[in-house]
């Protein structure tokens, strides 16, 4: 996008152009963050209420209360800014800006569609991960500068929690990187175009094994319930954001709701499929290779598609929230430990097993896409021939041009010579676009 | 087995250390002396076939009439009566024990009746004697923590005896 | 107002080093009322906790020995306001057995049916709160639409939806409005399928037995010992009801009615086949057990509403009507403890011969089972707090009277 824009205004060659790319990026990703979080915010009241047989909001902005968190936001920001006396100020007023730094920040390398993405990162599941970890900083300096020991001990508990659950957490994810032989999200998710059948999900059996350990332990790193005691109200009042009012605590809220919408957006890539539909209809319409517009219109369908995916990841975690109780915090080290550790790593050596041992799986029905790749192996030539091949280091930026590099390096197949090679109907070009500014090479 | 049962068992006992028995009321009582309070209530709670595990409530009146008048026409002597109800899981009977005591044991300086705490016998003694102490006044020797419980901990008074006033003022909020 | 430094009422601890001082409350949203617990902690371990109460201290006490029995009524219904029918039920029979006052059988029915369903709406708030304590936020609604309906029978009884004044000495102060059993059954018909939705989401739910199975274990002696009633002492496996083993006046208004006592005995519960097993990992006497008592007894209380109603009907005599305000009461003293929700609700009247008493006395049951909070929550962690102090089911009011 950068040289684009720099193209558009005749200024090669500047800086201007990233600098403007980089804000609207974030500009785009702050829209998404905030009004994900009050449609978020307006969606578990209203789930809530229907679980517990009531309304939920029913006047700001309608019938349906759409409004009702604009209202809310709009009382937050003009409450008054009250700071404890006992607390420390500056860790106090940055500490909410942490957390949501912390959840914004890993926006940059989740992919909304393909090539929709503020930096395609190569290792964009490892970066996810590693600044999704660093909002419990945020929550530890809440507790702790808060001058409150109900605070204090929300934020201990959270500190315990979340690192522990990093490690299983970590385990889930590394399958289906492993199935994909790369940890660069738009690849990952490109790799499961085509029908359901493609998704990692329904691979193998242990990959569905892992998804739902994945999911918990994703319910349990960004604190919803029932792992939620960092902000436990029956027994700590708030938790850790017991001293917070107004325009601060709607930052803590913001930053819960970015985190659930990621990890969910997550579990969506690495797990069904990403942008990529149950069917590709897309592909099937044709719309991609009928010029840019027609491009475009199909990453929006995949974009629109990829958010319905998170958000009924979302949706689950808010009905689980409304449904169980709490557990206790040993309880919850419990799982972890010896629940989902021993789970996961089960399920991981079952799935590098299911693929060293090349077990059937229904991605190898290819349904509606050309000849399944063998990518690890690719993946490997690949990186040692990455400087012959002339590719910078970003990495292939779209499937089309990750088969025809890997093509390059693989001898022909002796007999197949209607073998479907690149850029055939049946591959995943359907879905690929360029990312703006990197033109298709000739 | 029924009271008259239990109370001939302590007749027998413990003889001169009960005062009166009262088998005719409605709920019969027996009336012991302060200082075997401890020793009659172990026996209580103990013995084979009475086994008052439970003691239900605490209880203190106070038998003051402040009007004179009515006062010339009793025919008791202003006192404080400590009620202690005591009920049998295992054989489904019941009694009262009470102990009759002076309202001060010295007025001027303030001090309160003693008693022995029974809160080695029963748990439930621990509260239901402080609660005692904290409205009616009565000093339980050999209590674990006596201090307040229902009334603010530097509260000047005793609520339900007859002769309190409500202070004119408790920091700053006006009584009366 | 006097200063903070040399304001008495706060109390000074010694803090060893590494151990904090916490304080839950009065203004908690767990603590079931004001009452605050101060918790001296190592970590999440509790090694102190020292409840303090007093906050909602009215002196009821006082006030009745300026006001005739029926006038005390409305305080006895402001104890424990949660199950109001039960407390002046209690004070009724407290005076009537002073007093030496029969009552009509059409009188005793209609009590029976009131206080039970009393109890019913008692002990949904008990199981909702619960709930709620526990991180659970649905069922504690759940409970709550279906004690609506409880509220609005009784709302048509007698005017009030929380502090009815109903019950008084002598019978109560109104007949059943026509149309009233009616709706009583149509209400009874459509409650019993639900409690299977509580069972869903507490009883047998995982995370709850996690976290209260096993969990403030209390065994039957020492229950005794503290002067536990009601569920609490029956969940620990010590069969007592007032209503079978009370004193006469009050069992003879249950004479007749076919119904369980609910407590563990020779290892198992009288439930049937709609009612979850105990899980392996309850230990009788601990938090599952007490929650279950109370589920159970929502159970016989609905048996008892049908068979008070059917007997209300076919009746004979008045409905009881009240004594005079200003009856003069004989001179004596009378105690009677009744079966009420949370326990056994005793009473204590001392009279001189007027119609003023001389000393009125209220023994609440709570204040009894709040008592064993401190040796229970010794050496448990910080959540499990909340769930023991909810599944002793206090309500300030009747603590602090």
């Amino acid at each position: 996008m950068a040289e684009l824009i720099n193209i558009r205004l005749g200024l090669e060659g500047s800086a201007f152009g990233s600098i403007a790319a980089a804000v609207i990026h974030a500009l785009l990703l702050l829209h998404v963050v905030a009004v994900g979080a009050l449609v978020f915010i307006w969606m578990e009241r209203k789930i809530a209420g229907r679980i517990q047989d009531r309304l939920g909001p029913t006047r700001v902005g309608g019938k349906f209360g759409w409004l009702q968190t604009l209202a809310d936001g709009l009382k937050l920001i003009t409450k008054e800014d009250i700071t404890p006396q006992n607390a420390d100020k500056m860790l106090f007023k940055i500490a909410p800006y942490v957390s949501f730094a912390a959840s914004y920040a890993a926006f940059l390398a989740l992919p909304f569609a393909d090539g929709w993405v503020a930096n395609n990162v190569n290792s964009a599941v490892f970066f996810v991960l590693a600044v999704l970890g660093l909002e419990v900083f945020g929550v530890i300096l809440a507790g702790y500068s808060s001058g409150s020991k109900w605070s204090l001990f929300g934020a201990i508990r959270e500190a315990a929690q979340v690192v522990s659950y990093e490690v299983p957490l970590g385990l889930c994810v590394v399958v289906p990187v492993f199935l994909a032989g790369t940890m660069n999200l738009v690849t990952i998710g490109n790799m499961q175009a085509g029908y359901f059948t493609n998704w990692f999900v329904f691979h193998d059996i242990f990959t569905f094994g892992t998804f739902w350990i994945f999911f918990t332990c994703a319910t349990a790193s960004v604190n919803r319930a029932p792992f939620d005691l960092a902000e436990a109200e029956s027994e700590l009042v708030a938790g850790f954001h017991t001293e917070y009012s107004g325009l601060r605590w709607s930052f803590f809220f913001m930053a819960e709701y970015g985190s659930m919408f990621l990890v969910s957006g997550l579990g969506a890539i690495l797990f069904f499929g990403g942008w990529h539909g149950p069917i590709p209809l897309m592909s099937i319409l044709g719309l991609p290779e009928s010029g840019v517009l027609g491009n475009y219109l199909a990453n929006l369908a995949g974009c629109v598609n990829f958010m319905l995916k998170a958000v009924v990841g979302v949706t689950v975690m808010m009905w689980v929230r409304w449904t169980l109780p709490r557990l206790r915090i040993d309880q919850v080290i419990t799982t972890c430990l010896k629940y989902c550790v021993p789970l996961a790593s089960v399920c991981f050596i079952g799935a590098v097993g299911w693929q060293v041992l090349d077990l059937p799986s229904p991605s190898d029905w290819h349904l509606g896409t050309g000849p399944a790749y063998k990518v690890h192996e690719e993946w490997a030539t690949h990186t040692n021939n990455s400087a012959a091949s002339g590719a910078d280091d970003r990495g292939p930026e779209t499937t089309e041009q990750y088969q025809r590099e890997s093509d390059q390096l693989l001898p022909p197949e002796p007999d197949d010579a209607d073998k479907p090679l690149t850029g055939s109907s049946g591959s995943p070009r359907s879905l690929t676009a360029t990312p703006l500014g990197q033109e298709l090479s000739p | 087995m029924n009271e008259k049962s239990i109370v001939e068992q302590l007749e027998a006992q413990f003889g001169d250390q009960i005062v009166a028995v009262e088998l005719d009321a409605i709920d019969q009582w027996i009336e012991i002396q302060p200082a075997s309070l401890i020793e009659i209530c172990q026996y209580l709670r103990d013995t084979d076939g009475i086994q008052l595990e439970m003691l239900n409530c605490i209880t203190v009146v106070d038998y003051l009439q402040t009007d004179p008048k009515k006062a010339a026409k009793l025919d008791w002597e202003p006192h404080l009566e400590v009620v202690y109800h005591l009920s049998s899981i295992s054989h489904k009977h019941s009694l009262v024990v009470k102990l009759k005591l002076d309202r001060w044991q010295d007025e001027d300086q303030q001090l309160l009746p003693d008693v022995p705490s029974v809160s080695q016998i029963w748990s439930t003694a621990d509260w239901h004697e402080r609660e005692v102490f904290d409205l009616s006044g009565v000093n339980f020797t050999g209590h674990p923590a006596l201090k307040r419980i229902l009334c603010p901990e530097d509260w000047v008074g005793y609520p339900l005896r007859k002769d309190y006033q409500m202070p004119q003022e408790y920091h700053g909020i006006r009584g009366r | 107002m006097s200063s903070q430094l040399d304001d008495q009422r706060i109390i000074e601890f010694d803090v060893r080093t590494d151990e904090m001082l916490v304080n839950m409350g009065p203004q908690h949203p767990s603590t079931h009322g004001v009452l605050r617990l101060v918790l001296r902690t190592d970590g999440e371990i509790i090694s102190q906790v020292e409840p303090q109460i007093g906050y909602l201290h009215r002196c009821a006490e006082k006030i009745g020995e300026n006001l005739t029995p029926r006038q005390w009524i409305p305080y006895t219904d402001r104890m424990d306001y949660l199950a109001g029918m039960n407390m002046n039920l209690g004070w009724a029979l407290t005076v009537e057995k002073l007093m030496e006052h029969e009552l009509s059988d059409k009188a005793k029915h209609l009590r029976v049916l009131i206080a039970e369903l009393g109890r019913i709406a008692s002990h949904l708030v008990g199981m909702g709160a619960y709930g709620l304590d526990l991180g659970t936020f649905s069922p504690f609604l759940y409970a709550f639409r279906e004690r609506e309906k409880i509220l609005d029978l009784f709302e048509d009884v007698c005017g009030a939806r929380l502090t009815y004044s109903y019950l008084t000495p002598g019978g109560a102060t109104a007949d059943l409005p026509p149309g009233w059993l009616e709706r009583c059954q149509e209400f009874l018909d459509q409650f019993e399928p639900v409690i299977q939705e509580y069972h869903a989401l507490l009883t047998t739910n995982a995370i709850f037995i996690k976290r209260t199975a096993g969990i403030g274990v209390m065994s039957a002696e020492m229950a005794i010992d503290y002067g536990c009633t009601g569920p609490v002492l029956r969940g620990s496996g010590v069969n007592h009801d007032l209503r079978f083993h009370g004193e006469e006046i009050y069992t003879e208004m249950y004479d007749g009615y076919i119904f369980d006592v609910v407590c563990e005995k020779d290892g198992s519960y009288p439930v049937d086949e709609t009612y979850p097993p105990v899980p392996e990992d309850a230990v009788l006497g601990d938090c599952w057990h007490r929650f279950y008592v109370r589920m159970l007894e929502v159970v016989q209380s609905i048996k008892l509403v049908r068979q008070a109603m059917e007997r209300y009907s076919s009746a004979s005599g008045d409905w009881g009507i009240p004594i005079k305000l200003s009856q003069r009461l004989p001179a004596g003293e009378a105690y009677l403890e009744t079966e009420a929700p949370r326990g056994q609700m005793g009473f204590y009247l001392v009279s001189d011969g007027t119609a003023i008493p001389w000393r009125v006395r209220a023994r609440s049951s709570c204040f009894c089972n709040l008592s064993v909070t401190a040796p229970l929550c010794q050496g448990c962690l910080l959540a499990d707090v909340p769930a023991i102090v909810g599944s002793l089911d206090v309500v300030m009011g009747e603590i602090d009277r």
